[in-house]
């Protein structure tokens, strides 16, 4: 029994923002069923069938994205254009507790499934939209991605060398934060619904939610009108607030591979002399962090000369072991395949796919003492789960079913 | 109306780990007691500061994260504060802790002792690595954080010779945030229906090693790794640049390109309007993806008409970004159904006509300074229970006697 076995989760939602959010509740155990569009192959969803891929085959099944972001998910194939299709969504929101979707405000309603359909099928219904900019408001109607996303509120201005262009984002942050706060906000939903038997409609803005995330800079804004665009900014690596010198990222003997160091105070400072033993450590004009922070520019620059003869696990194992916060760089290969903390965790569990395979995917960051996260199947093929949802949990015969798909209802 | 998480008590020892979530449970409703040492927690220290004064009661980084909670100063190495606090426990439907593993066992506070009697309590640790990593016990910062857990190596820039960036505002600590929050709704909605509590263990770097999209699956199927590169996703091959700074020195992003035939006219139009359409040198291959009634590139990668149509469509949207300023280029894009994106600062989002109008800015009144703050506001829009910051938050100590008593002694 998972956390969540009591919940079925009727799932319309995609890509990763909405996905990513469903995903979580199907490795807590609850029913999510995802509904995908028998016409188009599902491709509304731009990663099924898209790379990355496990070996030479291709095709809408074999898409290595499609199948990390929808792990333990039941799947099935309805038509939404066609009155038959329709019927049956209905039948299917009338068994669910929650109907999730990342589609473009609007698209819903336009559908004949807004919030007052839904509540008219079944009145205690949890419905979470979740799109880039809300379904109210000037640009509700705007399209986004994740970049798009992280652009427009903020997150993609603070990550950069000092007076730079916006280096950003390497990847869809917001698209995993925008999926974790739509769990947050079913899960919320879920537990008012149980002390007042109410559900109700969460609207979820991925470019609010991800503005809720640029942490203190925000405020600083708006209690002393200072603004992040300002000369010297947005200067990432560095720590202003609070203040640590040195606190960068800095080259090592190989090209491309980098070490991290934070000196959070003058202890750390003094430990990092003792490993790093060169005579500029034991500078006046270096003691101090205001010190340090004034003379930074310089600092960064001794600071550099000295990793870049050193190798980068050995000095920054060194430095950790000296009390002093420090780290590879680490890439893809050095964390998946050779951290013990990731493989004692089991972060990078194995699912079995019926076409892809044994493949690994995503795990969960928290182990839970009574009920812990289960990831053992692999997204589903589409339509591998009509006859399960159809026939068991809907009623409809096998005969009813294979009619259905015929007339490419389902 | 009341919060989604009314009739919740949570007990959050503070941390800079579990302050997040804490925030966030209570943003929704939950009633939540921050216990910090006498003197306040360290993270009072860290700024920016109210008029740059720097104060425990002024700090902004302790604003951000301490929002709906009351705050109680105990110290957990006295008798006195260990009784207090296991007395507040006992309360609590839910603790939220980030200490290093085993210090509160030292204590006798720990969740295996204070669930033993109250199997329904709700026990949530947080630690950069997990309960039971030696790792957990050393310093990490967000900086350190990010480099372990492969955030880092995905941003940065087309040249290599930039080291790899960190992300402002502590990324690390909202990434695990959100997954203890996550996960204390879950304890909380199968508690519910059981009765029965549990204790959750979260890692930090963990949740940062699964929140870095293709910078894992692509390894985990693929066995590739993907590169960084300037304003874009990484990627195992260099991809096309996407970031241009426009007309007023703001940086835009031109998204995802149009392949359909409308979007082509769309641009033409566009550039008809703003009489760019003379000095851009591509707009025949826009003509020509008209004709053939638009493109399907991922089909079609690399057949040379259809990589010539997709840079025109490209040279289109770059022609227009540097002729006009960003937020026009923006809206008017968008308006015409074209995903691009603008670079905005948080303020300016914040100030973001349409942010406005949805009413995200939260004003937050801060009676002890006689003024009144905006912070930012709801992440989603709950039709019957809305998010809400109840209160602003705590001073050193300011509900010690409202929750332990007149006399704290």
């Amino acid at each position: 029994m998972g956390a969540l076995s009591h919940i079925t989760v009727c799932d319309l939602s995609g890509q990763l923002a909405g996905a990513g959010a469903t995903r979580y509740l199907a490795a807590m155990g609850a029913r999510v069923i995802r509904v995908e569009d028998p016409v188009r192959q599902g491709r509304w969803d731009i990663v099924r069938g898209s790379p990355p891929y496990k070996d030479d085959r291709r095709g809408i099944e074999l898409g290595g994205g499609f199948n990390n972001h929808n792990v333990e998910k039941l799947g099935i194939t309805l038509n939404l254009r066609v009155d038959a299709g329709r019927r049956l969504f209905r039948h299917l929101i009338g068994i669910s507790d929650v109907v999730t979707e990342n589609f473009a405000a609007g698209v819903m309603t336009r559908l004949g499934f807004g919030y007052d359909e839904l509540c008219a099928i079944n009145p205690n219904i949890i419905y979470a939209s979740n799109s880039g900019f809300g379904h109210t408001g000037p640009y509700s109607e705007f399209k986004t991605f994740g970049p798009v996303v992280q652009a427009v509120c903020g997150l993609t201005f603070g990550v950069g060398a000092p007076d730079a262009a916006p280096a950003g984002w390497g990847f869809s942050y917001m698209d995993h934060m925008g999926a974790n706060i739509m769990a947050i906000a079913i899960l919320a939903a879920l537990a008012q619904r149980h002390r007042t038997g109410q559900g109700q409609w969460v609207d979820i803005s991925c470019t609010e939610a991800g503005l809720g995330l640029t942490g203190p800079d925000l405020l600083d804004y708006t209690v002393n009108q200072r603004p992040l665009r300002r000369p010297g900014m947005p200067d990432s690596n560095h720590s202003d607030q609070p203040p640590m010198a040195p606190h960068g990222i800095y080259p090592t003997t190989e090209p491309d591979r980098w070490v991290a160091i934070a000196c959070r105070d003058d202890l750390d400072w003094v430990a990092f002399g003792d490993i790093c033993a060169e005579g500029w450590t034991q500078q006046a004009r270096f003691a101090t962090t205001s010190g340090r922070v004034a003379n930074q520019a310089e600092l960064d620059e001794l600071v550099a000369a000295w990793t870049s003869t050193r190798n980068r696990d050995e000095m920054a194992s060194a430095l950790l072991a000296g009390g002093v916060p420090a780290s590879p760089v680490t890439l893809s290969e050095d964390r998946i395949e050779h951290d013990s903390d990731n493989s004692s965790w089991g972060l990078f569990p194995v699912v079995h796919h019926p076409v892809i395979g044994d493949v690994r995917v995503d795990g969960l960051p928290a182990h839970f003492s009574e009920t812990d996260w289960r990831i053992e199947r692999g997204a589903p093929l589409l339509g591998q789960d009509n006859h399960h949802v159809y026939c068991d949990l809907l009623g409809l015969s096998e005969e009813e079913l294979a009619l259905l798909q015929e007339e490419g209802v389902c | 109306m009341t919060g989604s998480l009314e009739g919740v008590r949570v007990l959050e020892l503070a941390s800079i780990w579990g302050a997040w979530a804490a925030k966030v449970l209570g943003d929704l409703g939950a009633d939540v007691i921050v216990v910090e040492p006498p003197g306040g927690h360290v993270s009072r220290t860290y700024g920016p500061f109210v008029d740059d004064q720097p104060h425990p009661d002024r700090s902004l980084w302790w604003w951000y994260y301490n929002t709906s909670k009351r705050g109680v100063a105990l110290a957990l190495g006295t008798v006195h504060g260990q009784q207090e606090f296991r007395r507040l426990a006992n309360d609590a439907d839910i603790v939220i802790e980030g200490e290093i593993p085993g210090a509160l066992a030292q204590l006798g506070l720990d969740h295996q002792t204070m669930r033993q009697s109250r199997p329904e309590l709700i026990w949530t640790s947080i630690t950069s690595h997990g309960q039971n990593s030696p790792r957990s016990a050393m310093p990490w910062t967000d900086l350190t954080l990010s480099a372990a857990s492969g955030l880092a190596w995905l941003n940065g820039y087309d040249d290599h010779s930039l080291p790899p960036m960190r992300g402002r505002g502590n990324q690390t600590l909202q990434i695990c945030g959100t997954h203890a929050a996550m996960a204390t709704l879950t304890a909380l909605v199968h508690r519910d229906i059981t009765g029965v509590g549990q204790h959750v263990d979260v890692s930090a770097f963990a949740a940062c090693n699964i929140t870095t999209e293709s910078g894992t699956f692509v390894w985990l199927v693929a066995g590739q790794t993907v590169q960084r590169q300037t304003g874009r996703h990484a990627a195992v091959d260099p991809t096309m640049e996407v970031q241009v700074q426009s007309a007023d020195g703001r940086y835009v992003t031109t998204g995802f390109l149009a392949q359909d035939a409308a979007d082509f006219q769309a641009l033409l139009e566009w550039m008809d309007e703003l009489d760019l359409r003379q000095t851009f040198e591509e707009a025949f291959f826009l003509e020509i993806g008209i004709e053939r009634g638009g493109i399907n590139a991922s089909r079609d990668w690399g057949d040379p008409e259809v990589m010539a149509i997709l840079g025109a469509v490209r040279a289109a949207l770059v022609h227009i970004a540097i002729n006009v300023p960003a937020l026009e280029f923006f809206e008017g894009a968008q308006e015409r159904d074209l995903q691009v994106g603008i670079i905005l600062s948080a303020g300016e989002a914040f100030e973001n006509r349409h942010f406005q109008a949805r009413g995200f800015p939260a004003e937050v009144t801060h009676d002890d300074l006689g003024r009144k703050f905006r912070y930012p506001g709801a992440p989603f829009k709950m039709s019957k229970t809305p998010w809400r910051i109840s209160r602003r938050p705590p001073l050193v100590g300011e509900h010690t006697s409202e929750i332990l008593g007149a006399d704290p002694s």
